[in-house]
């Protein structure tokens, strides 16, 4: 259904993430020189510290709601009306997103909402981490 | 550097404004650097550093026949044209040119000879982080933060709805204003949805225009008529992502832009007459009056529905309309520069009476970066 949405081009520094995707995994980074903290998106240093000693390690997939926008303009891929939103992950960073399996109403999107990552097959290469209701029916 | 040794010797807008479909691009930008050399009585060989966003500053030296010693080319959104009014000021000072022409030129609406809208190249961290999930232009990238906002200072729809009802005030006022007839709350509550919670009326407008300043150095201003010194300034940037500024509750390059330009010009607050914000939707003045610090976090919205920024009130904001009401041509920030200097010379279709400085705020792309300018007409402050 989402053949036709805009799809991400990996680069080398980003490949860890998308490759996660693909194996049903939510990949962050982190800093291991001492700050020890978790960011996104990928890079080969720590943005806080500027350290290159970091590793990649598996996210819980928890987040919450921190805001998003419904456009009431459809857009190749997107039927109108839909929620643009920005989630904070449980280890920290936030990431851009879609909210499914949930009504695209300010009704049903309630700030600060638990949520969970649901994994979105695009093609061979490319899976999106897209957010549901946590305990959504599954 | 010095507060008042840069003076804007020269400011003009493009000759119409809103809907000029005979201009393209460039011709927008050099009809309005003719009025600018105009107004300050220069001709072009006068001009020996070029500033602009959008065209290249190289392609607009050759139209105008500049053979410049200084250009500058900072191209962050639409706040670009104030940060060539402070990179300017900062070359006039080193002495590494004397006497410099801004401009910005936009056929927003009429789309004649124009950029298209910037789209993230392949690969690019927002087109592999933030186009997948349908982004499609400001009104969906800018407005994202603005639930957070309402949700943690209790903001609601119609106190939002109150930020284009009393700048239409002020729009009905100016004869050169897209839009001037009086709109209700329950008016901008009723427009169209664009990207909730933003209504039509909430969104600027998408326009024809340009405008430009020449700026020298304050020794030289005696010679030119009504000169505006260049008090302060301040810059700063945070993200081209939206979803990765550090918050939704205050842009951080607001707070460093404007206490920076506070700290140069040396001024308070309560000095401050008059101040534009750069206003591309409805929730940005509310992050500038609180980031700028003239009100509390939280407080702006209460402090513009108590009509503090509204004709009659105590510090009259966007006195030309705004982006929302005079004229947006996608970079907004020279029409917040050009207001700022009619204010300071006593010139605007809504003079602010006897004020004698200015707060010109601009933002870059969606709280990307910003610029922040003190305009005085007072030699020395």
């Amino acid at each position: 259904m989402d053949a036709s949405r805009p799809l991400p081009t990996p680069t080398p520094e980003t490949a860890h993430f998308w490759e996660g995707t693909s194996q049903g995994e939510l990949r962050l980074q982190r800093c291991d020189a001492g700050c020890g903290a978790a960011y996104f998106p990928p890079r080969a240093f720590c943005p806080r510290c500027g350290s290159r000693d970091v590793s990649v390690f598996r996210a819980s997939g928890d987040a919450v709601l921190y805001s998003y926008t419904i456009s009431h303009r459809s857009i190749p891929g997107f039927e109108a009306p839909y929620a643009i939103a920005v989630v904070t992950l449980a280890e920290g960073p936030r990431m851009m997103t879609n909210i499914v399996e949930c009504e695209q109403t300010p009704q049903a999107l309630q700030l600060d909402m638990p949520l969970e990552v649901v994994f979105a097959r695009q093609n061979d290469a490319i899976t999106l981490p897209l957010f549901r209701p946590k305990g959504a029916a599954r | 550097m010095k507060p008042n040794t840069i003076a804007v010797v020269g400011a003009a807008e493009t000759t119409d404004m809103g809907h000029i479909p005979n201009l393209s691009q460039i011709g927008l930008n050099a009809d309005a650097a003719l009025n600018a050399l105009a107004d300050a009585g220069l001709t072009p060989g006068d001009i020996d550093g070029v500033a602009t966003a959008g065209e290249s500053p190289i392609a607009l030296c050759h139209h105008l026949g500049i053979k410049p010693a200084w250009i500058d080319a900072t191209t962050v959104g639409g706040c670009s044209f104030m940060m060539h009014v402070r990179h300017a000021a900062a070359a006039i000072h080193a002495g590494q040119c004397k006497t410099v022409l801004v401009t910005h030129g936009e056929s927003g609406r009429s789309r004649q000879g124009a950029l298209p809208f910037p789209i993230p190249y392949r690969g690019q961290l927002e087109q592999q982080f933030e186009m997948p999930f349908g982004i499609a232009g400001a009104p969906t990238m800018f407005t994202i933060p603005a639930l957070r906002y309402m949700k943690t200072f209790g903001v609601t729809e119609e106190m939002l709805a109150t930020v284009p009802v009393i700048q239409r005030e002020w729009a009905a006022l100016n004869p050169r204003a897209t839009l001037r007839t009086p709109v209700t709350v329950e008016d901008v509550l009723a427009s169209k949805i664009i990207s909730y919670p933003f209504r039509l009326l909430m969104c600027c407008l998408v326009s024809d225009g340009g405008g430009a300043i020449i700026l020298t150095s304050a020794d030289r201003a005696a010679d030119f008529a009504r000169p505006v010194y260049i008090a302060g300034t301040g810059e700063s940037a945070e993200s081209t992502m939206v979803s990765q500024l550090e918050s939704y509750d205050s842009s951080r390059a607001f707070r460093m832009s404007g206490a920076a330009a506070f700290a140069e010009a040396g001024i308070r607050h309560a000095d401050v007459d008059h101040l534009m914000i750069y206003d591309a939707f409805a929730h940005i003045p509310l992050y500038g009056l609180e980031d700028l610090g003239f009100c509390k976090p939280g407080e702006a919205a209460d402090f513009i529905r108590d009509r503090h920024t509204a004709p009659g009130g105590a510090l009259p904001v966007n006195t030309n309309g705004g982006g929302l009401s005079y004229a947006h041509s996608g970079m907004y920030g020279m029409y917040v520069m050009q207001e700022s200097i009619r204010q300071m010379r006593g010139v605007a279709p809504a003079q602010v009476p006897d004020a004698k400085i200015s707060v010109a705020h601009g933002v870059a792309g969606w709280f990307s970066g910003s610029t922040t300018i003190v305009f005085t007409n007072q030699a020395q402050l």
